[in-house]
């Protein structure tokens, strides 16, 4: 209950923040919605299912340059390179993920932390020849959206916290179905889960797909945002820095977006405190984990309505 | 007619030979026990059936289909079901959404559906909790459908698993020491349990070292000791096989 008192306050905040804003903030509340909607998607797979993939950072990447290759080389608009974006995204976790998904939480996490560097170094090479190397490729095209062109903060801000309310919406659907179930299981207990006959490997690299797909979307409003993007704003810090988000938020989206304010946007407050800012933060980290090891929000019980007559039953 | 066979299975650990060449068969529509002390090898003969070991010899037959070596998530889907020695439940998951990770196998909704939310997605949903309600009915817990399974005292942890491994419709149910924990009272009602669940149909596997229980509910019992079968056949010719006291005298002689 005070919970949703709670989501409805934030979302009635997110909704009318950018009135109060000078575009200097209005792009910061622009750059913590494209991390609210990159860490939903690690979500997915860490939060739910229990994937430790530091490497989220990498599917971002997949799915910003998909996108700014369309659209520069191929001229498609922004927005019809969204899907494509995500799916080069989610097919390239998919491969990837294949043969290492069985390992273990740690060993998973150190392979993940490599996939985010052979990315980054692929990208500064100019492997396809269609990267750009170091300096990455520029003149992306802005969205429009029926014939309004979006360059404003607040237009973006708008988009890019659209998409996330969507999104949240269907994680929400998927949590509260078979699917989020079996992912739950997984997380608690793989090999109950396999004994009860949920097709472990299968759901678990369902999961990292498609919070990769999810990734590579926001990859390609992020290149549409920033018209230039380089290897270098895709790089390991931002995956750790998602990941502890994620683990940090106890696993519900409300908990998400907490942690990423928290994560992203109170870096930007305290920005005037500059050399002390990192350290009021570490402070905050360490007091959570005393405090709080379960999370800021771990997410309440599903409901099911079940028939009133089953009573007592037997005891 | 035989629903499982198992023949020349042989499981070894590193030096340790678990299980050597062991056959047997299950009937349909009976209830067999596999007896042995402790470390004759019978969990792993359970883990080989239910594909978490993959045997160095032998073959697994259901309904005369191979499944040796088969994934465990397919062996359910097959029809055999099983419970752990070990308990496993999902400890932070309620009573009621354990039964349905064990329904989770005969539901259909595909990732798109579960997304949306779909009518058909809706009704399956609805379905699928009524019969998790029937099956948590069936073992006595249905009142305590929203606690969760780790708050669950030991006892009804072993039913929850049960209610579990009911909801995947099996056709053969894997109980390993099913009475494990469990008081006199509880195991009175575990023999009665296990005899509605042989009236659904559902042939039965277990292991027990509860003698008296095994003797009640196991027409047909199948002995181990280290490893190699010492003796198969009816209940109470295999009770009073001299190789099988031997085996047992000394272990636990206070059950028999
Ligand atoms: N995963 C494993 N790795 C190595 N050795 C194992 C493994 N599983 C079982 N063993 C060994 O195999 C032998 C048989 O074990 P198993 O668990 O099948 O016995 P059991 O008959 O079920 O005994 P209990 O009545 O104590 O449950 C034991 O010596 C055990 O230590
Ligand atoms: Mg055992």
């Amino acid at each position: 209950m005070k919970r949703r008192v709670f989501s409805i306050v934030l979302a009635g905040v997110i909704c009318v923040l950018p009135l109060f804003c000078n575009p200097y903030w209005t792009d910061v509340c622009v750059s913590v919605g494209l991390f609210a909607l990159l860490s939903l998607s690690l979500n997915v797979m860490l939060g739910q299912a229990g994937i430790f993939n530091m490497g989220h950072a990498a599917f971002f990447a997949v799915g910003a340059y998909a996108a700014a290759i369309l659209n520069t080389v191929c001229q498609w608009p922004i927005f019809l390179t969204m899907i494509p974006a995500g799916i080069a995204a989610g097919v390239f976790a998919l491969a990837v993920a294949r043969p290492i998904i069985h390992l273990r939480g740690d060993y998973l996490l150190v392979v993940t932390i490599g996939i985010v560097e052979i990315v980054r170094i692929a990208l500064i090479n100019d492997v396809f020849g269609l990267t750009g190397g170091a300096n990455g490729i520029f003149n992306i095209s802005r969205p429009s959206l029926f014939g309004v062109k979006i360059y404003k903060g607040w237009q973006f801000y708008y988009l890019v916290w659209g998409v996330t309310a969507v999104s949240m919406l269907l994680f929400y659907g998927l949590w509260r179905s078979r699917f989020g179930r079996a992912l739950n299981c997984i997380k608690e207990d793989d090999i109950a889960a396999e004994g009860c006959g949920i097709n472990v490997v299968g759901y678990k690299l369902a999961a990292f797909s498609l919070g990769a797909f999810w990734a590579g979307m926001a990859g390609a409003i992020y290149a549409s945002k920033m018209v230039t993007i380089a290897p270098e704003s895709f790089n390991f810090s931002e995956s750790v820095l998602l990941f502890a988000a994620v683990i940090l938020s106890g696993g519900s989206q409300l908990g998400v977006l907490c942690s990423v304010f928290l994560f992203f946007g109170l870096p930007e407050v305290l920005r005037e405190f500059s050399d002390a800012r990192m350290l009021i933060f570490g402070l905050a980290m360490m007091a959570m984990m005393i405090w709080r090891p379960q999370g800021l929000l771990p997410p309440l019980p599903r409901r099911y309505r079940v028939a009133a007559a089953a009573g007592d039953g037997k005891k | 007619m035989t629903l499982l066979t198992v023949k020349d299975l042989t499981k070894i650990f590193g030096g340790l030979i678990a299980v050597n060449d062991v056959s047997f068969d299950v009937a349909k529509d009976s209830v067999v026990g596999l007896i042995g002390p402790n470390g004759a090898g019978k969990t792993t003969v359970f883990n080989c059936i239910t594909g978490n070991y993959r045997p160095e010899q032998g073959v697994i037959e259901f309904k005369g289909a191979d499944i040796t070596g088969m994934a465990p998530n397919r062996i359910v889907k097959m029809g055999v079901a099983r419970t752990f020695q070990s308990i496993r439940l999902f400890p932070r998951m309620s009573a009621l959404e354990n039964v349905l990770a064990g329904r989770h196998c005969r539901l259909k909704s595909g990732f798109l559906a579960c997304m949306l939310h779909t009518p058909a997605q809706r009704r399956e949903e609805k379905a699928a909790i009524e019969r998790c309600m029937d099956e948590l009915e069936f073992v006595g817990l249905s009142h305590l459908y929203a606690d969760m399974g780790g708050a669950l005292a030991y006892g009804q942890q072993r039913l929850l698993e049960i209610a579990r491994a009911l909801a995947s419709d099996p056709e053969l149910l894997i109980l390993d020491e099913p009475a494990g924990g469990m008081n006199d009272q509880e195991t009175a009602g575990l023999v009665e349990l296990i005899s509605r669940i042989r009236e659904r149909g559902v042939t039965i596997l277990l292991i027990e070292h509860d003698m008296r229980l095994v003797m009640k509910v196991c027409q047909k019992l199948i002995a181990l000791e280290h490893g190699a079968l010492i003796a198969q056949g009816d209940a109470e010719t295999v009770r009073n096989n001299p190789d099988v006291i031997t085996a047992y005298l000394g272990v636990d002689d206070e059950k028999w």
